[in-house]
């Protein structure tokens, strides 16, 4: 049982969580000091000194100058010919956190964006602070600490200025990478920086931020900043890595989840073309670090995939998974009864409401799959383990895709001993993660292969390897229950999750949060789940719980209104209350008023309520998670023979001001995308613990002429930027189930649509 | 293992590979041209496209050996290496990608594309482009890139090539 407000799945502790998240930097920055903050900022009278400062040189009477460049602070560096390199702290994975938070910097710093070069910085949190991404966080989480970096380098430049214009520096301003006067008398930041560097740090609390009516880099719209190196194949991801003397390595794993290796065919595959040398390794027993395997290493990628396909391996699977996706769902389906076994949520009287006889009760039952994280790039790594001579400790260089670098570096220090100053890791773009580069089995399986070569491993998993191996998004069941009363107001809620365990906890993405809508504003209410032990492994997949949850909940909320013979649109404001922020401060809760303002909006700009012709249909959903409210209306036509067209879907979201527009415009296009191509065919199911799906032959995805047109709208209001990686994919699929019905009659509630005889 | 000559962006290189290693791990692995994506290996996503005397092929599913002496162009020979391809230019100026992966292998199946039809259509693009998979979804902006690029097209001293269809 778990009583926990949020209903909280307590495997989700693993995970850095949403919660788990925002509690932890709470509780960091209640801490920040002036003695973190420069710690944070690297900053010791003067910075970090790169450059060799020349004397008495051209600019003003006694104005230094230099050579090459300083740092100004931790994240910002300049050079004596203008350039400011940016460190972006945090991985990128095509959420755009490398442009959008540079920009912050930028613009608080005053500088010209075209001056502005941004560089991964290195692993390193006690100079860059959080450098891990996920929950959509990193934008809210990393907001103040990049104005702070770059307002305090502002400041040391007008101090410089100052200086070097014997002017008082608060006439003076810092714009497009110069302090000027209003005289017109400037110095450009190349000029000033050799005097700037040396001035003193700002206190934190003394800095002074930008209004947003003086923003003219923030709310603009740039392209990422990689999108050179992108176009021209230079895009520097963990699986383009080549370093001198590299092997290539694969690592052939237990077909069902937990086997243990008992004996494999080396002898032969080491005799095969390109393969150097072949291992059988244990494993310590956690999945999400190493797994019993056979590594292979040859002198491509091709020969190693080629010899794996040649391995005969020999596995102990008495305590491997054995899970069928059959049986769960002949079990969830049997035990669809209203109410489960653990409590997450329960208020006020719902049993005398559903037993009121002037109440309308309705119910129904839906269901969702299991599916994959299909990042196009596949689990890669590149490390080089290097013994240490002479007494000097060993070291290790990884080349690192991933989402969350330092729980790396835990794993380093846990499983190989290594220390955080023993690791050299490179931080590397990724081909997409969407959640799934948060474990670090592939990093330790490259590891191994080079303790055991000598020499750099880059191990590549193939399609089919990362396909069997993902930890995938959970799926289950659930039953809904809600009772209207002769007004047509819903008057009590409830709702039982079929869900999945291991180990007696719940998986991360099972289930619903009790937190969330529409429990917290219900006054009647009851959250049940039911959870089946199952051994496939599970991870976060973009938008964990509210994927699934939004689907369910948003599609009752339609069901209900049309029972009532509501409008959608007003049924769905009412249940949201009168505008209030349910707990002020916590941006973990849903504000009513916001949530009523992107619907209001969103039905605005869809002309929500006009004639739509035959076969043609509008849905509306709304969902609120990952600190944003968001609204969708989806247009869909559909024929005869079940053919689905989705013309368009109109998206508003409130995340506060947006720093990057195009970067913005583009998630919410891309996750509505995700989510029709996931709600359309995918599904991930297993059968004596086999993961059936092996390839996009078998998994099918969207392609282009199915995607619809998309129109983004934002509030933006004043509340401190949140991000949007995840928050616009819940409401897509509830938006087009609810326009299938507006469109047919025809209710949906069960995923993929391809099963349910649609077609695209 | 036997020799090879692969002419890849007008530069020939011998390569001693496995008889049965597609062209994709030669070019990655062997001569060292990361540019071109591996995502699927069997041809399915498009991410490792690259021309084979001017038409788009998945090279993944082909072997080095069959296209040896012809002419490959992969990304890193589409521009001319003093601007960008125009292509190259509308991705970067219509902020197409997201996490990028796929998008060498969108921008082969587009050049492909404009070298065969100079204005297409959006019907002409989604064709021509259907054999490409983007996870994270930035179709409506590779199609307006290629717009974008078509239009470059014309404005550039390009000699039009007649439309096909």
């Amino acid at each position: 049982m778990n009583n926990d407000k949020r209903g909280l799945p307590e495997s989700a502790d693993h995970w850095s969580s949403f919660d788990e998240i925002v509690r932890a930097v709470r509780k960091k920055s209640r801490t920040i000091n002036r003695r973190s903050f420069l710690k944070l900022s690297g900053l010791t009278g003067g910075g970090f000194v790169l450059a060799s400062v020349l004397p008495g040189t051209v600019i003003g009477a006694d104005t230094p100058t230099l050579v090459g460049s300083v740092e100004m602070n931790a994240y910002v560096q300049v050079s004596a010919d203008g350039t400011i390199t940016i460190y972006s702290g945090s991985p990128e994975m095509g959420q755009g956190i490398k442009t959008s938070l540079p920009m912050i910097v930028a613009e608080e710093m005053g500088a010209d964006w075209d001056d502005v070069v941004v560089e991964q910085s290195p692993l390193n949190t006690d100079r860059f602070g959080r450098q891990s991404t996920g929950g959509s966080y990193t934008l809210h989480l990393n907001f103040d600490l990049m104005r702070q970096m770059g307002a305090s380098a502002r400041e040391m430049f007008l101090d410089a200025g100052a200086i070097a214009m014997e002017l008082p520096k608060k006439e003076l301003k810092a714009q497009n990478s110069r302090v000027f006067h209003p005289s017109g008398q400037f110095r450009t930041f190349a000029e000033l920086v050799a005097i700037a560097y040396k001035q003193p740090v700002p206190e934190p609390e003394t800095l002074i931020y930008k209004g947003r009516e003086e923003y003219n880099i923030i709310g603009t719209s740039k392209s990422q900043v990689d999108s050179a190196e992108i176009v021209t194949g230079q895009g520097g991801y963990g699986i383009d890595t080549r370093v001198p003397d590299m092997l290539y390595g694969v690592y052939e794993k237990s077909p069902s989840v937990g086997g243990k290796i008992k004996s494999a065919n080396l002898e032969e595959i080491k005799k095969l073309p390109g393969v150097t040398d072949a291992y059988i390794i244990h494993g310590n027993g956690n999945v999400r670090e190493l797994s019993d395997g056979v590594g292979i290493v040859g002198s491509s990628t091709w020969a190693v995939f080629q010899a794996q396909k040649q391995l005969k391996t020999q596995w102990d699977e008495s305590a491997a998974s054995n899970d069928s996706w059959t049986q769960f769902a002949e079990q969830s389906q049997a035990i669809n009864s209203p109410t489960g076994q653990d409590m997450i949520v329960s208020k006020g009287d719902v049993d005398s409401a559903f037993a009121d006889d002037d109440n309308l009760v309705v119910s129904a039952f839906y269901e969702f799959p299991y599916v994959s994280h299909l990042c196009l790039e596949p689990m890669n790594c590149t490390a080089h383990y290097k013994p240490g001579k002479n007494g000097a400790a060993d070291r290790c260089e990884v080349w690192l895709p991933t989402q969350n670098g330092p729980r790396f570096q835990g794993v380093a220090k846990k499983v190989y001993g290594l220390s955080n100053e023993q690791l050299d890791i490179h931080i590397m773009r990724m081909g997409g993660s969407f959640g799934r580069r948060s474990s670090n089995e592939y990093v330790c399986e490259a590891i191994e292969l080079s303790k055991r070569t000598g020499g750099p491993v880059k191990l590549t998993w193939s399609r089919e390897d990362s396909m069997r191996n993902d930890f995938f998004r959970v799926g289950g069941f659930e039953k809904l229950k809600g009772a209207l009363n002769p007004q047509g107001e819903v008057v009590a809620w409830e709702e039982h999750c079929i869900g999945v365990q291991q180990d007696g906890k719940s998986v991360v993405g099972s289930g619903f949060r009790g937190g969330e809508f529409p429990f917290v504003t219900m006054d009647a209410c009851r959250g049940t789940r039911t959870m089946i032990e199952m051994n496939t492994l599970c991870g976060p997949w973009r938008a964990p719980w509210s994927n699934t949850h939004a689907f369910v909940s948003q599609s009752f909320i339609h069901e209900l209104a049309l029972a009532a013979k509501r409008d959608h649109v007003e049924f769905l404001i009412e249940m949201l209350g009168k505008p209030r922020w349910l707990e002020p401060g916590d941006i973990r809760s849903i504000n009513t008023g916001r949530a009523v303002d992107v619907i209001r909006l969103v039905a605005d700009k869809a002309g929500w309520g006009r004639e739509m012709p035959d076969g043609h249909g509008l849905g509306l959903a709304f969902y609120f998670c990952h600190a944003a409210h968001v609204a969708e209306i989806a247009e869909v036509s559909v024929d005869q023979n079940k053919k689905l067209v989705l013309h368009k879907v109109t998206a508003v979201a409130d995340v506060g001001p947006i720093i990057n527009m195009s970067g913005a415009i583009s998630q919410v296009q891309g996750a509505i995308i995700d989510g029709y191509s996931t709600m359309m065919g995918q599904k991930i199911t297993m059968e004596g613990g086999r993961i059936q799906q092996t390839n996009l032959d078998e998994y099918p995805v969207l392609r282009m002429g199915a995607a619809p047109e998309v129109d983004v709208h934002f509030i933006q209001s004043d509340y401190k930027p949140t991000g949007l990686g995840e928050p616009a994919l819940p409401p897509l699929a509830p938006a087009v189930c609810n326009a299938i019905f507006d469109a047919t009659g025809e209710r949906v509630r069960k995923m993929p649509l391809i099963e349910e005889g649609f077609s695209v | 293992m036997p020799r090879y000559q692969l002419k890849v962006n007008s530069e020939q290189h011998e390569v001693e590979i496995q008889s049965d290693m597609p062209l994709l791990w030669a070019l990655r692995d062997v001569i060292g041209l990361t540019g071109t994506k591996y995502g699927c290996g069997i041809g399915q996503c498009g991410a490792c496209t690259v021309h084979i005397n001017g038409i788009p092929v998945r090279s993944c599913s082909v072997t080095a050996a069959d296209v040896a002496g012809q002419d490959i162009k992969t990304i890193e020979g589409l521009s001319d290496g003093s601007a960008f391809h125009p292509l190259q230019q509308a991705w970067i100026d219509e902020d197409v990608a997201q996490c990028g992966y796929c998008q060498v292998g969108q921008i082969m199946s587009a050049a492909a594309l404009l070298d065969s039809n100079s204005d297409p259509s959006d019907d002409d693009i989604d064709r021509a482009m259907a054999g490409n998979y983007c996870r994270c979804g930035t179709y409506i902006r590779i199609r307006k890139a290629i717009h974008t690029a078509a239009s470059f097209y014309e404005a550039s001293v390009q000699p039009m090539v007649e439309k096909q269809s």
